[in-house]
C-alpha cells in the first residue's frame, strides 16, 4: 500500500466525474483525530479502516462527487495531513476522455 | 489520452519544517490548526516572509516555533515577549509573532505580557489557550476554569481564573480577540486583521488538550470538545471584555473585543526625542540598522 | 574592523568607572540595551539612555531583570550588539538567561557591578562576591568569560575587550566590576575611534540553501544569521543540532555541550590576561583582582619597602581561570597570597591550580569597604616566613 499522497479512488466511471474539488491525504501524518470527517460541510470523509504505520486510521473518500475543494478539511487538521483543492481539469465535455486516476 | 495534472501541494507546506512531520502534538489537539490558520493567514495577507520572525516560550504551544520555517526562536519560559521586544527594538522592519501557550503567557511571563500591553509594543500575539499546563503533564494554569481536575488541584481547582481579553485589553492591547479551534476561518482572518495593525495585538484561541484537560475532566476527546466549542461558542463582537471570562463546560463568547487605534511604543519613542532632540536625534536607519556589526561592505569610508 | 566613530567619545574624560563602562560599549559598537534598575549599576544604562538617541540606537528599561536579560539577546539576534547591566540580586535573576546566551552561542556582554551579598546585602558598598556565580550561576555545564577591570581607564578599555570577545566565541562575557571601581572618578581617555579594534560579528555570507546555524568548521565557532535576513533558521535552548533542530538525545548532548565548553577552554591561555610584575624571584606572589588589586599593590609597596621579594600578579580575565600562569608560578614561589572581598572563591581556583606546589593564603573580607593595606601585608609577611 502506498503511504504516500494519494488521490481519491472515484467509484464513477471513467470521464463521469463531476466533483468540483478532491482531497489529498498524507497518511503517515494523520492522527485519527476525525476534524476533518466531522467538520466537511458535504461529508466526503469518513475514518477508513486501514492503519498507517503508526496504528492510526486515516481518513478515506467516501463520497467523492460531493467534494467542492473547499479545504475546510485542510483548515481544521492539526497535523498537516490532508488538505482539499479545487478539481483543475474543468468537467469533462466528451464522456470518453480518461481521467486518471491514481489509487 | 489525457493525464492527470500533478496534485497541487499543501499551501500550508511551505510554512513548515517539513523534515520535522509529524510533530509532537496529541490527536485531537488543536494547536496545529492554529497553525493551520496562521499559515494561511501568512499567504492571504502576501506578507514577506523574511521580514517574519516568530517567538515562542515554553509548552506545547512554544513548539509551534520548531515547526514553522520562519526565523522562529524557542526561548525561555514566559519570556518570549521580552525577547520578541528585543528584536523588534533592534530591527524595526521586522513583524514579529508571538505564539505561545496560556501558562507560558499568562502566568511565568504575565509581567511580561502587561507591560509590552502598556507600551503598546507592535507585536503581533496568538495565545494558544488549552486551560492549563499541557506539556509538562496538566498542571493547573492561571486560566484553568474553576472545579477543574488537574495534577496540581486534584480535588478541583478552585482559585479564579484570568479573563485574559479583559486582562490584556485593560493593559492596553489595540486588538483583543477571541476564537476556538473550531473557528478557522475567522481565525486566520483575524491573523490577518492583525498584520495590518501596528501595536500590541492579542488573539487568543481556545484549544482542546485531550490527553490531560479533557481527559481529566471526563470531557470526552479532540473531536467532542470540537463539537463543544461549535455548540456552544457565541460571536459577539465589542463585547465588554469583562463579560467574557469562560467557565469548565459554559458559554464561549468569540469574537473581535477590542480594536482601537493608540500609537505604539517606537511611535511614541520618535515624537518624545524629536521633540526633546529635534536634530539630535539620530533615528534608525532603514538601510542600514544601527550600527555595522561585521564588516561585510562596510568600511571606514561607507558607512560613517 | 575599527570602531564607529558615532560611538567614540575621544578625548580625554574625568570619569566614574560606571559611566566609563557605558562609553566602552558605545565605543565597541553597542547599539541596544535592556536594562533594569540597581545600585551600583544604574549608571552605567542612565548614561546609555542619554547617548545612545544621539549615536542611533535603542535602550528600554524592561519590567525586571529577567526581561533585560533575554530582551537584551533579542537586540542581538535583531541585528544589534547588546547588553546589560546589574549588580548582585539582579544577576541571580538572569542566570537562567545567561545559561540561554550560552546555550544559544548568543554574543552579548552582562555588566555586573559587584555589592555587599547576600541577597539584598549593601546596595552601595562593595563586594566581590559574585565570582564563582559568574562561572557556575546558570544550570549545567556551559563556558563564559569573565573580566574584571580595576579602574575607570580599564572600564573603558576592558567593556570594548568584553564586547570582543563575545563575538569571537560566541559567547555572553561577565564584566566584573565593583562598587569601588565603579563609583571612583578618575582620567579616561578614549582614543580616535581609528584606534579602536572591534572584532566584527562573525556572520556568515553562505547561501540561504547551504547555511546551517550551528555548523563548524574545526574553530568551533558556528556563523550567526540574524532575523530578517532570509535565512528562515530556528533557535532553541533544547539541546540541538547543527540544522538548530531540537535533538534530544544524548549523542547530541554529547556533541553541543563539549563543543560549547571546548570552543573557549581551548583558547583558555590566549584569553587570560594579566598584569604581572616581579614574579621571577618572589617569595610570595599576591594575586588579586579588581578593586582589592590597588590596595594589593600599596600592601606590595609596602612589603618590598621591608625586604621581602613580593611579586603581583593581577587577574584580568577571571574566567576561563589563567590555570597555567598559576602552575608555572606555583613552582617559582612559595604562596600566593590571594586578597579578595569575599570569603573565598577565586582562591580556591589558585589553589587547585597550585597543586599543592605553594602555598595558598586567603586575606578574606566580608565585603562592605575595601581591606585595609595592613591586612594584606600582615598576610604576605606570614606568607614569607
Amino acid at each position: 500500500m502506498p503511504f504516500g499522497p494519494r488521490e481519491h479512488a472515484c467509484s464513477r466511471p471513467v470521464g463521469v466525474c463531476v466533483a468540483k474539488g478532491r482531497v489529498s491525504i498524507v497518511v503517515e501524518r494523520c492522527k485519527a483525530c476525525g476534524f476533518c470527517v466531522e467538520f466537511c460541510p458535504t461529508k466526503v470523509l469518513a475514518l477508513s479502516s486501514a492503519f498507517n504505520s503508526r496504528g492510526y486510521h486515516p481518513p478515506h473518500v467516501v463520497a467523492p462527487e460531493k467534494c467542492s475543494g473547499c479545504d475546510l478539511c485542510g483548515m481544521y487538521c492539526p497535523d498537516f495531513a490532508i488538505y482539499g483543492y479545487k478539481n483543475p481539469a474543468p468537467k469533462s465535455e466528451e464522456p470518453k476522455a480518461e481521467v486518471n486516476h491514481e489509487g | 489520452m489525457s493525464t492527470l495534472v500533478n496534485p497541487p501541494i499543501n499551501p500550508v507546506e511551505p510554512f513548515l519544517r517539513s523534515d520535522r512531520m509529524p510533530h509532537i502534538w496529541c490527536p485531537g489537539c488543536g494547536i496545529g490548526t492554529t497553525v493551520n490558520c496562521f499559515a494561511r493567514a501568512l499567504i492571504e495577507s502576501k506578507i514577506d516572509l523574511k521580514t517574519l520572525a516568530l517567538v515562542s516560550g515554553i509548552g506545547c504551544t512554544g513548539r509551534v516555533a520548531g515547526y514553522v520555517k520562519l526565523d522562529s526562536f524557542h526561548t525561555t519560559h514566559g519570556r518570549a515577549i521580552p525577547f520578541a521586544t528585543g528584536l523588534k527594538l533592534a530591527n524595526p522592519k521586522l513583524n514579529v509573532v508571538v505564539y505561545s501557550g496560556d501558562g507560558d503567557l499568562s502566568a511565568i511571563g504575565g509581567n511580561h505580557l502587561i507591560h509590552a500591553a502598556r507600551r503598546n509594543i507592535d507585536l503581533k500575539v496568538i495565545c494558544v489557550n488549552n486551560l492549563i499546563y499541557a506539556m509538562t503533564g496538566g498542571q493547573s494554569a492561571p486560566t484553568t476554569p474553576g472545579h477543574a481536575i488537574t495534577s496540581t488541584s486534584p480535588y478541583g481547582s478552585f482559585e479564579p481564573a484570568f479573563n485574559l481579553p479583559h486582562l490584556v485589553e485593560a493593559a492596553g492591547a489595540v486588538y483583543v480577540a477571541r476564537w476556538t479551534t473550531f473557528h478557522v476561518r475567522q481565525l486566520a482572518r483575524s491573523i490577518g486583521e492583525v498584520f495590518q495593525k501596528k501595536g500590541f495585538s492579542f488573539i487568543e484561541v481556545i484549544s482542546p488538550c485531550p490527553t490531560l484537560y479533557q481527559r481529566r475532566n471526563k470531557l470526552g476527546d479532540g473531536l467532542d470538545t470540537m463539537k463543544y466549542y461549535k455548540e456552544k461558542s457565541k460571536t459577539k463582537h465589542g463585547t465588554p471584555t469583562s463579560e467574557v471570562g469562560l467557565t469548565m463546560s459554559g458559554e464561549i463568547i468569540v469574537g473581535k473585543f477590542v480594536d482601537r487605534d493608540r500609537p505604539d511604543y517606537a511611535s511614541l519613542l520618535k515624537a518624545q526625542m524629536h521633540e526633546s532632540l529635534g536634530d539630535r536625534y539620530v533615528d534608525y536607519d532603514e538601510e542600514q540598522g544601527f550600527a555595522c556589526v561585521d564588516d561585510s561592505g562596510c568600511g571606514e569610508d561607507s558607512c560613517h | 574592523m575599527k570602531a564607529d566613530p558615532r560611538g567614540v567619545l575621544t578625548g580625554t574624560h574625568f570619569m566614574d568607572g560606571d559611566h566609563a563602562c557605558c562609553e566602552g560599549a558605545l565605543a565597541a559598537g553597542a547599539r541596544f540595551a535592556a536594562g533594569y534598575p540597581i545600585t551600583p549599576s544604574t549608571e552605567v544604562v542612565e548614561r546609555f539612555a542619554a547617548r545612545v538617541p544621539t549615536v542611533g540606537g535603542s535602550f528600554i528599561q524592561m519590567e525586571d531583570e529577567l526581561a533585560a536579560s533575554i530582551a537584551l539577546q533579542g537586540g542581538v539576534w535583531g541585528g544589534a550588539k547588546a547588553f546589560t547591566v546589574t549588580s548582585g540580586p539582579g544577576f541571580s535573576l538572569m542566570m537562567e538567561h545567561i545559561g540561554y546566551a550560552a546555550m544559544t552561542e548568543t554574543p552579548c556582554v552582562f555588566v555586573d557591578v559587584q555589592r555587599g551579598g547576600p541577597s539584598t546585602g549593601l546596595p552601595t558598598l562593595p563586594g566581590q562576591a559574585d565570582m564563582m556565580q559568574a562561572r557556575w550561576g546558570s544550570h549545567g555545564d556551559y563556558e563564559i568569560i569573565a573580566l574584571c577591570p580595576n579602574s575607570p581607564q580599564e572600564c573603558f578599555d576592558l567593556t570594548i575587550k568584553a564586547f570582543n570577545l563575545a563575538e569571537e566565541f560566541r559567547v555572553p562575557v561577565m564584566f566584573m566590576m565593583d562598587e569601588v571601581v565603579g563609583h571612583m572618578t578618575e582620567k579616561v581617555v578614549i582614543p580616535a575611534a581609528d584606534q579602536i579594534e572591534v572584532t566584527p560579528r562573525k556572520h556568515t555570507h553562505k547561501p540561504v540553501e547551504e547555511y546551517l546555524p550551528y555548523q563548524t568548521n574545526g574553530d568551533m565557532v558556528p556563523e550567526i544569521a540574524h532575523a530578517g535576513e532570509g535565512y528562515r533558521f530556528h533557535m532553541t535552548g533544547l539541546t540541538h543540532d547543527e540544522r538548530g533542530y531540537p535533538n534530544m538525545t544524548p549523542q547530541a548532548q554529547q556533541k553541543l555541550v563539549m563543543r560549547l565548553q571546548k570552543k573557549v577552554r581551548a583558547a583558555a591561555d590566549r584569553i587570560a590576561m594579566s598584569e604581572e610584575e616581579a614574579t621571577e624571584n618572589a617569595d610570595v606572589i599576591v594575586v588579586s583582582y579588581g578593586i582589592t588589586s590597588r590596595v594589593a599593590q600599596r600592601a606590595i609597596d609596602l612589603a618590598r619597602e621591608r625586604g621581602l621579594r613580593v611579586g603581583k600578579l593581577r587577574l584580568i580575565t577571571v574566567w576561563p581561570f589563567p590555570e597555567t600562569k598559576i602552575r608555572q608560578l606555583a613552582g617559582r614561589t612559595r604562596a600566593f597570597v590571594v586578597p579578595e572581598l569575599n570569603l573565598g572563591q577565586m582562591v580556591r581556583e589558585v589553589e587547585r591550580a597550585a597543586e599543592g606546589k605553594a602555598k595558598t593564603i586567603l586575606v578574606p573580607h566580608a565585603g562592605g569597604s575595601v581591606h585595609h593595606p595592613q591586612e594584606i601585608l600582615a598576610a604576605i609577611q606570614e606568607a614569607a616566613r
